[in-house]
């Protein structure tokens, strides 16, 4: 690697000021399926839309929300296997965190960690930045939190925030919709009908996805029946 | 001769009612020479917690500082101090990381935890921790500070009760000790204040 002619840094700057290939992440970002966050007064949803390339994909394979610790989950918008990678060194981070302390990590000590391993791969050579921003939902002593990381290694805590392909609607939506003591069950409602607000075709418990975690402190990935549930409260 | 015993020590900590206190002798020495009457093996972490370091001097004082600077760091990333316990974890992992080459240095950890809890705890020189109720003793007087503190402790002291209890058991257990004492030091924490206190003993 050290020899080759292209160990050299993919982000080097434009006259500009701006660093492309992250803008060019962010674009891949933003034509990636829509995900969302709402931190509620008892607890964080996460949810995304599961649209599979076609119906003979087994859709119970596919998993966009993932548990990195018990108290803390992550979904995504934008490339799925560069989320894997990301997933798997953020979830070692958290173990290394325990094995040091004995203490499960804090949510905003995981986010910077994460936030730093993307940060890295914008100013190392021969690498190229992760085309996925990533909103980590998890609860601690400090309560619910939201965190939104992109591809440039910012992070962001949010209320509510929504990220890829309908992200300007579906923040309008939130903005209106969101209020500081809605209760979980209020959120993950309108998680549903924000979802739907961008969606192209009919939404069914098969095809999104939503993580929830409450005080209870356990980060979980609702079930198709429990999705389907909610659904019909919300029509 | 052991490198335990190289320059002597004598550190122990008591658990009282809402409070806790650390002390240790002040003799620093060379073999049989003392060379120092006033050396300090007890160190604040933060203003509630606290860390005694026994055996080997300069393996004392390198480790009390490589502690301060991993607190330091904790502070400033996590804005907030460290939990006692959260502490004996990471000075275990630190000794334990030197296996095959360690530091000759047996800490004992004092502090208040959550909600004031007295906490403390002790290990050996590669990081394996012993947890007590009680009390808590290392350093070439250990065997005599355990049996001063067995007959002396009693559950439940308050802080006045606590220091008396704490002097007493380190000084008669150093006196039967040739390589520690020449006075001692008593650092009394209780979730308001610390008292500090130097105590006269035989200087010999």
């Amino acid at each position: 690697m050290g020899d080759s002619q292209y160990s050299f840094s993919l982000t080097t700057f434009s006259p500009s000021g701006k660093l492309v290939q992250i803008e060019h992440a962010l674009t891949a970002v933003g034509s990636g399926q829509t995900s969302l966050g709402i931190k509620a007064a008892n607890g964080v949803v996460i949810a995304t839309e599961k649209k599979l390339p076609s119906i003979l994909v087994d859709e119970t394979s596919v998993q966009k929300i993932q548990t990195l610790t018990p108290n803390i989950g992550v979904v995504y918008s934008g490339m799925g296997p560069d989320f894997r990678v990301l997933v798997r060194k953020s979830r070692k981070q958290a173990q290394q965190y325990y094995r040091l302390y004995k203490e499960t990590i804090p949510v905003t000590q995981l986010v910077r960690e994460t936030a730093a391993v993307m940060q890295e791969f914008t100013q190392s050579g021969g690498v190229r930045p992760f085309g996925v921003s990533l909103l980590i939902a998890g609860y601690d002593d400090n309560g619910p939190q939201l965190y939104q990381v992109d591809p440039s290694g910012s992070y962001f805590s949010w209320k509510a925030s929504a990220m890829g392909k309908n992200v300007s609607n579906a923040k309008t939506f939130l903005e209106k919709r969101y209020t500081e003591d809605m209760e979980l069950d209020d959120a993950i409602h309108t998680a549903i009908l924000t979802l739907k607000e961008g969606y192209e075709g009919q939404i069914s418990s098969n095809n999104i996805e939503i993580g929830v975690i409450r005080s209870d402190r356990e980060f979980k990935v609702l079930s198709p029946a429990e999705i389907k549930d909610f659904l019909e409260e919300v029509e | 001769m052991s490198i335990f015993e190289y320059n002597g020590s004598a550190v122990v900590a008591m658990v009282g009612k809402n409070c806790f206190a650390i002390a240790s002798d002040r003799r620093l020495g060379v073999q049989l020479q003392t060379v120092a009457t006033d050396f300090q093996r007890a160190f604040k972490i933060h203003d509630k917690l606290y860390i005694g370091l026994s055996g080997l001097a300069t393996d004392a004082q390198t480790l009390y500082q490589r502690l301060v600077f991993r607190h330091k760091l904790y502070q400033l990333r996590e804005e907030r101090d460290m939990k006692p316990q959260t502490f004996a974890s990471l000075v275990s992992a630190l000794l334990y990381e030197k296996r095959f080459g360690p530091y000759f240095c047996q800490p004992v950890i004092a502090g208040l935890g959550d909600n004031d809890e007295p906490f403390i705890c002790t290990m050996d020189c590669l990081g394996a921790k012993e947890l007590a109720k009680d009390f808590v003793v290392s350093g070439t007087a250990s065997e005599s500070l355990y049996g001063a503190c067995e007959s002396m402790y009693k559950p439940g002291m308050e802080p006045e009760e606590l220091f008396e209890t704490i002097s007493q058991a380190l000084l008669a257990s150093v006196d039967r000790d040739c390589l520690s004492g020449w006075g001692g030091y008593v650092l009394l924490v209780t979730p308001t204040e610390v008292q500090e206190r130097v105590l006269k003993g035989r200087m010999d």
